[in-house]
């Protein structure tokens, strides 16, 4: 374990560029964290959220991970939401082939690590691999984060997902002190381990180990928000007439936000587009939802033709028949579907009046 | 093989979207290429006899003669494609149809007689079979050529009816009803504009009509009790470009509407 001071912190962002990763990290636009390409961390920023609500705050301290989540996921670099596979010309079939660029992401928090290990099931695992996102998977560099608060919508200590990271990154931060934050620092991979050597620092000692410790204890007592998993799966699926879906119909308006936002959704749809003379067609990929009328078409029509269906199809989904095709939860506790939900419909409620009644 | 014939036509409108075809610029020598364009006043003089093969149809019916030339249209066009706001709900003159017309026409004309015109302003698929129904105001310039293609080609047009916020965040951008507190018409509105509005951080507009199973209620209640918005801004919302879609009616008529968030059963 090594402590950094937020200058060493910067330094490392410097030193992966001039190594010429691509580095995507936190970028603040039009009133948000969002992630993207960056130069340097930006200093300062937090947030406060609610259901159906974000605002970006500004902190008053030197903290670098002081915000929670914004809209961004990192399944947008990974499973871009829109890319085109092939083109066909002649009869013939052009791939086109994937960027080959070595990636480091900065600031992936525990439940977002989480969800990217829930995507590597969906697209890695079994008899069909999924070949971009392997390459993208295998090119990249990840510095997680410990966090050190929560937001009001947060909720991975329901699955244990954080607020400390669990597993699969190459580099893990705890922020200590925002106000003048330095970084408790684990290089959990070789390359972690010679990336960080050439930025330096000094071993952290056990009372730097305690005080980072506590500041992630300190997040998971601020997460107000339940989830509780336990009979989750047997309790929704015996909820399927339940009235309460009517309810939740009421409110939801089938815009599809809390899909695009989830980390772990990852549903995609295919579209074949002709040029003006018919000659070329391209075969792309765009992000789907199941609150989509097309996404659930067969011949004669949408299987999931109203509200109540297209909401309960998503719920009972990520929370229960996910264990069932992929052997975990598909919700990692981030939030954002609470918070980017137009109207504020809050899963962790639904579930529980789901739960306690018929 | 001949090429299949285009003839464009015109009700009430503004010719915002017959001109999307004009500025396919780049494109439009390819499309020539592809059909016959027969009949475009807008484009050329050189009008030739029917009938068509494919016909567009912009514009709301508004008198009586737009009644009658609609079915001449339609029979003499083997594939009637209605484009933007106007042909597929009325348009913005649909407001009238919440207005008293005959109290309009004396308080903007000096002489009222001379107007002739329908107290209504509807969509053409009011009137006779519809093919197909390209939304927007105006419409998207790539929408237009892939209904073209596509009927040119024989297949469906692919064109999305979700969620403008299904483009919205596909492109990247920042929710500005959750992040702002923006007033968005999104979460109802048919997709097709790339989300254009949200993409310069403000709220939708809604000018391409209500999406396939648009909550309309649920989004104007939530508005009302959850968000502050007054009556006279939901109506005004409402009356636009779409107002008399028949999803839109509820709210844009002023009838009583607004469920309260149903308490939940204990």
């Amino acid at each position: 374990m090594i402590h950094w001071t937020a200058e060493q912190l910067d330094a490392f962002v410097q030193h992966l560029h001039a190594e010429s990763y691509e580095v995507i990290g936190p970028v603040i636009r039009d009133g948000a964290v969002t992630y993207d390409a960056m130069e340097e961390l930006p200093v300062g920023y937090g947030d406060e959220q609610e259901a159906g609500r974000y605002r970006l705050t500004r902190r008053g301290d030197l903290s670098r991970f002081g915000y929670n989540l914004g809209p961004s996921t990192w399944k947008q670099f990974l499973s871009p939401p829109s890319e085109t596979l092939f083109h066909v010309r002649e009869d013939l079939i052009h791939p086109v082939v994937p960027e080959a660029t070595k990636r480091a992401f900065i600031g992936v928090r525990a439940c977002e690590m989480a969800a990217i290990e829930v995507q590597d099931r969906v697209f890695l695992q079994g008899d069909y691999r999924e070949h971009r996102y392997e390459q993208r998977r295998q090119q990249l560099f990840i510095v997680a984060v410990n966090c050190s608060q929560a937001a009001a919508t947060c909720f991975c200590t329901a699955n244990n997902d954080g607020p400390a990271v669990r597993s699969g990154a190459d580099l893990v931060l705890t922020e200590v002190n925002p106000a003048q934050p330095w970084y408790l620092v684990e290089a959990k991979s070789d390359l972690a381990k010679a990336l960080v050597s050439k930025v330096g620092g000094s071993p952290a000692t056990d009372e730097q180990l305690d005080q980072a410790h506590a500041a992630v204890e300190a997040a998971a007592g601020q997460i107000s928000r339940q989830l509780p998993r336990a009979g989750l799966r047997e309790a929704l699926f015996e909820a399927l007439e339940h009235s309460h879906w009517d309810a939740v119909a009421n409110r939801c308006l089938s815009c599809g936000n809390c899909t695009q936002v989830c980390p772990t959704c990852f549903c995609f749809t295919t579209r074949e587009e002709a040029d003006l003379m018919n000659d070329e067609v391209s075969h792309r990929r765009v992000w789907d939802s199941c609150f989509t009328e097309m996404h659930s078409y067969t011949t004669g029509g949408p299987i999931h033709r109203k509200t109540r269906s297209r909401y309960r199809q998503w719920l009972t989904h990520k929370l229960a028949s996910w264990e069932d095709q992929f052997g975990v939860s598909g919700c990692t506790g981030c939030g954002r579907c609470i918070s980017w939900c137009p109207v504020g419909i809050d899963l962790t409620e639904e579930v529980q009046i789901l739960r306690k009644t018929k | 093989m001949n090429k299949p014939s285009l003839a464009v036509f015109k009700f009430a409108s503004c010719d915002g979207c017959q001109l999307s075809l004009l500025d396919c610029e780049d494109e439009l020598l390819k499309v020539a290429e592809r059909v016959e364009i027969a009949n475009f006043p807008e484009a050329s003089s050189r009008m030739l006899p029917g009938p068509y093969d494919i016909a567009l149809v912009e514009g709301s019916i508004t008198t009586e003669d737009d009644e009658e030339r609609i079915q001449e249209i339609r029979a003499g066009s083997r594939i009637l494609i209605c484009i933007g706001a106007c042909a597929t709900a009325g348009g913005i003159q649909a407001l009238r149809n919440y207005a008293d017309i005959e109290q309009m026409a004396r308080d903007v004309y000096p002489q009222p007689a001379y107007i002739d015109t329908l107290a209504t302003s509807t969509a053409i698929s009011e009137h006779v079979r519809v093919d197909y129904e390209l939304h927007g105001c105006p419409i998207n310039k790539h929408q237009l050529l892939e209904v073209i293609l596509a009927f040119t080609a024989g297949r469906r047009p692919r064109l999305a009816r979700d969620s403008v916020c299904m483009e919205c965040k596909a492109a990247g951008n920042i929710c500005v009803m959750v992040a702002q507190g923006e007033t968005c018409l999104g979460p109802i509105t048919h997709a097709g504009c790339g989300a254009l509005c949200p993409s310069f951080g403000r709220g939708c507009f809604g000018c391409y009509g209500v999406k396939e199973q648009a909550e309309v209620e649920s989004f104007f209640t939530f508005m009302r009790y959850e968000r502050g918005m007054t009556e006279s801004q939901a109506l005004a919302a409402a009356r636009s470009f779409n107002a008399n879609a028949p999803a839109l009616r509820v709210i844009a008529s002023d009838r009583k509407w607004g469920r309260r968030r149903e308490d939940s059963p204990e």
